[in-house]
Order: C-alpha cells, then sequence, then structure tokens
C-alpha cells in the first residue's frame, strides 16, 4: 500500500512534466517584462541628470524626454523578450529564480520612479 | 451642458481606459484565484482555459491605450508653457501647479511620479497576456507561473493605482481644459 501511494504520484508528475510545454517561453517573457519596468526608471533618471540625454530622449517636442524614455524603454523590452525566447523557447529554465529577480526589477522600477527616491542618485 | 475637447480627451483616458483598467484588475486577481485555488469552484465552461488569456489581453489594450493617450494627447496640453507674463495660468496647468508653493508638490511627485509608473502597467500585463494565452490549460502544470502572474498582476494594480489617483488629484488642482467646446444638451432658452 505505501509504495502504491509513492507510485502513483510519481506517475502523475511523470506524465504532467512530459505534457507541459517547456517553460523557457514564458521565463522569457517574464524576465523582460522585470527588465522593462527598470529600463522606464533608469532612462527617467538618465534624462533627470543629464541635459544631453533629456535632449537626446526628445523623440515628440510636445511630449518633451518622455517620448524618448518611453520608447526606448518599450524598444529595449522587446528586445530582450525575442533575443531570451529565441534562446530558451525549447528549454526549461529555473523559474523560481527568474520570478525572483524579475519581479525584484519591476519593484526597483516602482521605486526608482517615485521622485524622492530617483532625487537620491 | 457643454464640455470641452481636451476635458473630453481627459475623461476618456481616466474615467475610461484607467479606472476601467483598475476595476478589470481587481476581476483579474478574483478569476486567477477561481482558476487556480485548489480549494475553489472547478472550471467547467469549454471556454474557460482561454478566459483568462482573453481577459488579460483585454486588459492590456486597456493599459495602452492608457499611456498612449495620455502621453501622446493629454500630456502635450498638461505641459504647454505659459506666455512670458501670463497672470491667468489656468490653460497652463502645469505652470499654474509650479506657481503656488502649496500645489508645486502636485507636480513635482504627483505627475513626475505618474507619468512614469503608468508605463510599468501595459508592459506588466502584456507579460501577463502572452503568458496565459501561451500556455492556457499548461499552466496548470508550472505553479511558478501562477505565482509570477499573481505577482505582476498585483504590481500592475499597484502602478496603475498610483497614476490613477495622482491624475485625478492633479486634474482637480489644474484641470486640462480647453479646445473645441462641445455641446451636449441642449439649455431651454
Amino acid at each position: 500500500m505505501s509504495t502504491q501511494t509513492k507510485i502513483v504520484p510519481e506517475i502523475s508528475r511523470s506524465i504532467a512534466d512530459s505534457s507541459a510545454i517547456p517553460n523557457g517561453s514564458a521565463a522569457a517573457a517574464i524576465l523582460s517584462a522585470g527588465v522593462g519596468s527598470i529600463a522606464v526608471a533608469i532612462f527617467d533618471l538618465a534624462a533627470d541628470k543629464s541635459a544631453v540625454a533629456k535632449d537626446l530622449f526628445v523623440f515628440y517636442k510636445p511630449t518633451g524626454a518622455l517620448s524618448g524614455e518611453t520608447t526606448v524603454a518599450v524598444l529595449l523590452w522587446l528586445a530582450v523578450w525575442t533575443i531570451l525566447h529565441w534562446r530558451w523557447r525549447k528549454r526549461n529554465v529555473s523559474l523560481p529564480r527568474i520570478n525572483l529577480v524579475a519581479l525584484a526589477l519591476l519593484g526597483l522600477g516602482l521605486l526608482l520612479t517615485f521622485p524622492p527616491i530617483g532625487d537620491l542618485f | 451642458m457643454e464640455i470641452t475637447a481636451h476635458s473630453l480627451w481627459t475623461l476618456v483616458h481616466g474615467m475610461g481606459f484607467g479606472a476601467l483598467y483598475l476595476l478589470a484588475g481587481s476581476g483579474a486577481l478574483i478569476l486567477l484565484y477561481l482558476r487556480f485555488s485548489t480549494d475553489g469552484p472547478a472550471h467547467t465552461l469549454p471556454g474557460d482555459d482561454y478566459l483568462l488569456g482573453i481577459y488579460f489581453t483585454a486588459m492590456a489594450a486597456l493599459a495602452w491605450l492608457t499611456v498612449l493617450s495620455g502621453t501622446y494627447i493629454i500630456y502635450p496640453w498638461y505641459r504647454t508653457a505659459a506666455p512670458a507674463g501670463a497672470t491667468n495660468l489656468a490653460a497652463f496647468p502645469r505652470a499654474l501647479l509650479l506657481s503656488h508653493p502649496a500645489t508645486r508638490q502636485w507636480h513635482l511627485i504627483g505627475m513626475e511620479w505618474k507619468e512614469h509608473v503608468a508605463w510599468i502597467v501595459p508592459i506588466a500585463i502584456t507579460m501577463a497576456a502572452y503568458v496565459a494565452i501561451k500556455y492556457a490549460r499548461d499552466i496548470r502544470n508550472h505553479p511558478q507561473l501562477r505565482h509570477s502572474l499573481y505577482g505582476f498582476v498585483i504590481i500592475s494594480l499597484f502602478a496603475a493605482g498610483i497614476a490613477g489617483f495622482f491624475g485625478a488629484m492633479l486634474d482637480k488642482n489644474a484641470p486640462v481644459d480647453g479646445g473645441q467646446t462641445i455641446q451636449l444638451i441642449q439649455g431651454e432658452k
């Protein structure tokens, strides 16, 4: 009886694993979203601290530097997503670690966009 | 009853796209709980596996519409520079806020935070939509993906809440107004 209860979960786990799509595509999307979020904050800081960066980020004059900061962050996010997706799409990667890093980047992005914290740098 | 074109756009941006996103976000958390909670009700509808993907896609569309309309339609009106020597700053919300010590921080903290933090929302929810569509039924085999979806949806809601709160307060202190007047209902003579 005890052997049977041990074997059944093993079999079901094995079936679940074999039917599962590799998690690489999801990991690529998750990590790149974290990178995109922190990029918004970093480009905002760069434009705040450097007049040259601020001028460079003016893609659309009525909106000012915000247009370039967000456009470049979105392009960077999509580029990182594409590259990671290409590399990881057929693989299983360590999702707990990716989650941790991505959520940390997301949280940092949130904090660094808060002006009193951004002004510390 | 009249409304100006700028006010109408502000309404569409904030009360339309933005507020709807916040409402949808609360619904998304409930949907995630119902789909993946072990003691929650089992799903029975045939298309249920794809519901989450469709729901997150609609949220992503709302998030993109919110940031794009905010950044490229309303923000330019908000930051229009006042002519030198202007005394009535009602048509220049940014200048109006900066002209009084009591309202300066609404721009320096409120708008400065809102205009950037809002952009995290579509990035986070687009990821959630992609994962929910790509993995659909298979999400059940990836418990870590569910944790990630919860995390990103909660943080995107928090970021949208910050943007929404400051958007409302900024509009209260220095409304974006102007443009063509649209008559909604003809008044009695």
